[in-house]
């Protein structure tokens, strides 16, 4: 039996996994006790279960336990990285290297130290499948450089930059290189040492862990990668990230990477189906649909279109049962849409058409089944109130319309 | 972002979606906004020769609220004289919708596509934009 509303938004988060809370339960009542108490078991209990956790999460990118620094989730690994960095190396240079449709929290942590005086940063542009050219990283490198930050799968449009090239480069250069792997950790392979990644961004929630713990990858050797704190206190977490450690979120953490490395072979091909499905359902059922990404080189559960003619916003509002989300300006509070549509190039008004789909692992052939129907209905009920499609029909070239906006 | 009873309504059942033949003497087309703003409303009125509005259209590329603030104006506009309906204030709208400030443009732009499709239908009849307005003085 299908199930109203659908989630089908798991770039946004994901629902925790029953498996993942029920290792966490037990440290909320029983084994309470804080990790960095030395002297009694609850204290010891606690640790034990951080260290295990940690390894459950070095585990799935390759790294070492002792590199995993846990945070409060990625915007504050992407605000220590970079910052971090910046003020420990700050008599090597201030110069970062990122790109056009990084996380707000890359792209404002930059800024923050842009305006702060404390870095010049160089954004570079994407191609119209949102990827990053290698070569354009290796050109903006200078020898006041201190730090490479770009994401290894774009939370929008679910394209895959080309890391391990990118990494190569920064090793050459002898440049730290920050990947905000958010997206990508359980849903494709992560290695940090086949990538060349010195820091890395993770949180739970995005692979069916709780909200509100996340983890600084910070390498430990060849090169050794140093960070100043943003967080004074206890000296936690190597000095790194001070604050009484979120035992049950890391718990849950661990459990979320152990689940999703063993089963990432058979949930990518799953998710690679479900996507197919559904973008071929689509494409039947209506005309001018395009792919926004890469064909190819994209997150297994990301299919993120526009859809000519009808605004994101309105089509949202039809299929009220299915959470997806759009770039409309309409869908945010700054009436602009979305920064990471735009910096493909493509025309303005099909930014405000997108549509993200977010495919994950409690998603079935059932639910996109009735989403197709749901969203193809849809736009067919709004392009038939759409002066736009009535134009494009007409034979009209939108593109030639003197329009009147105010 | 929770959506009020009325938008949803017009959402859901709008009003008056569709066009009328762009060159009839009697039909003014108003266009407003723009595709790369996420608005782009058409409203068209049948306006008899005593400047009466006798029925309306229109069809919307935008938002839920644009779309709702679109199909109100079709039925506050009928039945109305063109200098009432060139005086609807887009508070009108805002009110009957209950939209949030977010929103407000839409219904900027709702009164925007009256004022243009009662001045396309001045054109057409030969009738320049300021010269009504003169008539319209004399008239008050």
């Amino acid at each position: 039996m299908l199930k109203l509303p659908i989630y089908m938004d798991n770039h946004a988060t994901t629902r925790v996994d029953p498996q993942v809370v029920e290792a966490m339960l037990p440290y909320f009542t029983e084994k309470f006790g804080n990790a960095a108490s030395r002297n009694h078991s609850f204290g010891w209990e606690a640790e034990e279960a951080v260290e295990k956790a940690r390894g459950q999460i070095a585990g799935i990118i390759g790294a070492k336990s002792k590199e995993i620094i846990f945070t409060s989730g990625a915007t504050e690994s992407d605000n220590l990285a970079i910052k971090g960095v910046v003020e420990f190396y700050k008599d090597k240079g201030s110069h970062i290297v990122t790109c056009v449709t990084e996380h707000k929290a890359v792209l404002d942590s930059c800024r923050a130290l842009e305006r702060a005086g404390r870095a010049t940063v160089t954004y570079l542009a994407v191609d119209k499948y949102g990827m990053v050219d290698p070569d354009e990283v290796r050109k903006a490198i200078t020898d006041k450089t201190v730090l490479v930050t770009i994401m290894f799968a774009n939370n929008e449009i679910g394209t895959l930059h080309p890391v391990a090239a990118i990494g190569k480069i920064t090793r050459e250069k002898g440049v730290i290189f920050h990947c905000d792997a958010v997206q990508a950790i359980g849903k494709v392979p992560v290695d940090v040492d086949r990538c060349g990644i010195d820091l890395m961004s993770l949180t739970a929630h995005k692979l069916y862990g709780p909200k509100g713990i996340g983890a600084l990858y910070v390498r430990s050797k060849g090169p050794r990668v140093r960070l100043t704190p943003i967080i004074d206190g206890g000296g936690h977490e190597r000095g790194m990230r001070s604050g009484t450690l979120n035992v049950t979120g890391i718990v849950g953490f661990g459990a979320a990477c152990e689940i999703a490395q063993r089963g990432m072979t058979d949930e990518a091909t799953h998710l690679i189906e479900l996507r197919t499905r559904l973008q071929a359902g689509l494409f039947e059922r209506l005309e001018d649909v395009y792919l926004n990404g890469h064909p190819t080189e994209r997150l297994p559960g990301n299919l993120n279109l526009s859809f000519a003619y009808v605004e994101g916003e309105s089509l949202l509002m039809g299929i009220h049962d299915v959470a997806v989300s759009s770039g409309s300006a309409c869908t945010s509070a700054t009436l602009e849409p979305s920064y990471v549509i735009r910096a493909l190039g493509i025309d303005e008004e099909l930014a405000h058409s997108s549509i993200r789909f977010g495919l994950g692992r409690f998603n079935t052939a059932e639910e996109v089944d009735y989403v197709t129907e749901r969203v193809s209905g849809e736009v067919k009920r709004l392009r038939e109130m759409s002066p736009l499609y009535e134009m494009a029909k007409e034979g009209i070239d939108l593109k030639s319309v003197n329009w009147k906006a105010d | 972002m929770a959506y009020s009873t009325k938008v949803l309504d017009h959402y859901n059942n709008p009003r008056n979606v569709g066009s009328f033949a762009k060159d009839e003497a009697n039909i003014g087309t108003g266009v407003v906004g723009a595709p790369e703003c996420g608005d782009v409303m058409k409203l068209q009125l049948k306006i008899t020769d005593q400047g009466v509005i006798e029925d309306a259209r229109f069809k919307t590329f935008g938002c839920g609220s644009a779309i709702a603030s679109s199909s109100y104006v079709t039925e506050l506009v009928k039945g109305k004289h063109i200098d009432e309906a060139v005086a609807i204030r887009n508070t009108v709208i805002v009110q009957e919708l209950n939209l949030p400030p977010v929103k407000i443009h839409c219904s900027v732009l709702a009164e925007d596509a009256i004022k243009a499709a009662i001045s396309d239908w001045k054109k057409r009849r030969g009738m320049a934009p300021a010269a009504a307005e003169d008539k319209k003085t004399a008239e008050g």
